[in-house]
Parts: structure tokens; sequence; C-alpha cells
């Protein structure tokens, strides 16, 4: 690959990575308060998942940065003006169904992205992609179960799961839109041109939520940022909470 | 959703291919699909099993305390129904 892209790649690991730790931490925060013990692992584990995935991914670009930084370094030092996920990650839980229809619009975009990202020139993030494709599999299988049981559930689950998709509906188009720089790894044949996972994306969600009784929310509203570093008001939250320890004792290790 | 409600549901894993599946535990879910789901998240986290098993608890019949003495005992007596009750002829190593 072209040694020019290299400061291009390292960003876009470094974002890629940013999506899944935030995703994570969010899902974690449901850790001991899931609505029941089952439920309560299985969402942890898919929390591990993610974290797991943003672990490959900042090491990836510490080594192709080769300047000393960590894994560690990159999740825990730097602020949310300096984070590059996609806002959609960051949102607080809300209740359970707000939760799942999240994961569920995400599951569908990480399924498509990454089957695509498999492709890429770059071998490493081939291989984060082919065992990332794995986990959404499994991720996807179970949000979309909950979208259906919930949709089609009680008249209560019913309101919840909508009035989610209602109030997320405005965080789906950053999902796909193409910054320049990512355009030239795209080019390169690195990047995932995610403009073109939309149709795909919108079919296969609107067929879950048809089948959930649930109506897909007019477009009248969407709001981006997050890859440019400007968040919203919850992302400097959860970092505090996130970063606290390495913050109050750099260095500190388990 | 109250835990109460859900049925609960036992869990075979089989360790390896080859092996038989083995009772490891029970759960609570809606249906099998979500027994199965779930049996994954609960007791493979760790890279335990290659196959799974539900089956609603409900469905199980046991035996109960009440038929030990039926069921069991009139076993004890017959040793002859053990192959280590007989002796073997020299000829045969192992059996």
């Amino acid at each position: 690959m072209d040694a020019e892209l290299k400061p291009a790649l390292i960003e876009y690991c470094i974002a890629l990575g940013d999506d899944s730790v935030i995703l994570g931490h969010r899902l974690s925060e449901w850790c001991r308060n899931g609505p029941f013990l089952e439920e309560d692992l299985a969402l942890t584990n898919v929390s591990l998942d993610f974290i797991g995935r943003a672990r490959m991914l900042y090491s990836h670009a510490a080594e192709l940065e080769g300047a000393g930084r960590s894994e560690d370094d990159i999740a825990y030092l730097r602020d949310c003006r300096e984070y590059r996920n996609l806002l959609i990650h960051e949102l607080p839980n809300g209740d359970f169904a707000f939760t799942m229809a999240r994961q569920f619009m995400i599951d569908v975009y990480d399924m498509a992205f990454f089957t695509e990202l498999m492709q890429s020139q770059e071998p490493t993030l081939a291989a984060i992609a082919a065992k990332a494709v794995k986990e959404s599999r499994y991720h996807l299988r179970r949000s979309e179960d909950w979208i259906k049981r919930l949709g089609d559930g009680t008249e209560v689950s019913h309101e919840r799961v909508q009035a989610a998709f209602n109030q997320l509906w405005g965080y789906v188009n950053e999902m796909f839109s193409v910054s320049e720089q990512e355009q030239l790894l795209i080019d390169a044949g690195v990047a995932v041109d995610r403009s073109a996972l939309q149709q795909n994306w919108h079919t296969a969600v609107q067929a879950v939520m048809l089948e959930a009784t649930l109506e897909t929310p007019d477009e009248d509203w969407t709001i981006s940022g997050g890859r440019e570093g400007i968040h919203t008001e919850h992302l400097g939250y959860l970092l505090a909470e996130m970063q606290f320890l390495q913050r109050a004792y750099p260095g500190q290790k388990w | 959703m109250k835990q109460q409600s859900l049925p609960l549901f036992e869990i075979f894993i089989r360790s390896k291919r080859g092996l038989d599946h083995r009772h490891v535990g029970s759960l609570h879910a809606e249906d099998h699909e979500q027994a199965l789901e779930y049996a994954r998240d609960v007791y493979l986290r760790r890279s335990e099993g290659v196959s799974i098993w539900v089956v609603r608890s409900s469905d199980i019949t046991a035996s109960q305390e009440s038929d030990v003495a039926s069921f069991y005992d009139p076993m004890d007596d017959k040793p002859y129904r053990h192959a280590t009750h007989y002796k073997l002829p020299k000829e045969v190593d192992n059996m």
C-alpha cells in the first residue's frame, strides 16, 4: 500500500476502534442491570466482543503508527474531540427497547460493513473483519429476534421499541456518509465504501421492522459529526467514567 | 418481563464430536429458540462445546423418590446380570 496513505489508514483503524469501544462500554453498563440473568450475561458477552474488536483495531493502529503509543493510550488518553466514533454508538442506553433497537441497527450495518472489509487490500484489516463478521452474525441473530419479540409483543413493548426507532432514525445517514480522506482509502481498495451499503441496510432493517409490526420513521431530521470529533453531550460523561482510572492513576495495571 | 413467567429449560452440551450430550444446567427463556441462544451465552463462553440441546423442563418425566423400592432395589440381588459375575476362561484376556 501507498506510504502516503498511512496516516489515513491509522485514522481509519482508530475510528473503527472508537465505534467498537464506545458501544462496548455502553453495553457494559447493562452488566448486573439486565432484565434477567440470562440476558444480562448475553449482553455482557456482546459488550466484550466489541471491546475485543476495539483492542485489535487500536493495536493495529499503534503498530502502524510506531510512535510508542499502546492500545490503552489510544483508548484512555484521548478526549472527546479526538474520538471519531459514529454518534449512534455513544447514545445513552435508554430502556432495553432502545438498547436493542440501536443494537439491531448497528448489527445490520456491521454485518454489511465487515463483510465488505474482508476484501480489504490491507491484510490485518481483512483478518479483523473476518473475526468481526462471525461475532456480528450472532449479535444480529439476537437483536433481530428481540426486535420481533418487542415489536410484536405487548402494547407497552411495541410502543417503546417504536419510540426507540423514532429517536434513532436521525443517526442513520451518518453511518453511510464518507469523508474525503476515507475516499482515498476506498480508492486504494483498503476501506469500505459505506455509501454503497445504505440501500441494502434500509431494505434489511425495514423487512424486520415490518415483520415486527413497526413503522419505519420519516427521515425528517439528521445529525452527524462523530467522524470529525463533534459529538453529542453524552460522550464526555462516558469517557469520564471509562477513563477515570487511567487518568487518576496513570499507567496503572491489573 | 418477570422472570417467574419465563419457562425453564434444561441444557445439554456436547463437548466434543463423538461424545454424548451431557446435562450442564438450566435457564429461563421465552421459547426454545431463545433458550438455545442463552445456552450459548451462559454455558459456552469458554468454548465448552460443539452442540447444544435444549429441552423444556416440564417436558421431562422423572422417576420419583417413591419409585425407588420397585424400580431399583429388585436388581440388587441379581448379580448374574453383571458380566463380572462369570468366570472367564483363561484364553480370554479381556472382556
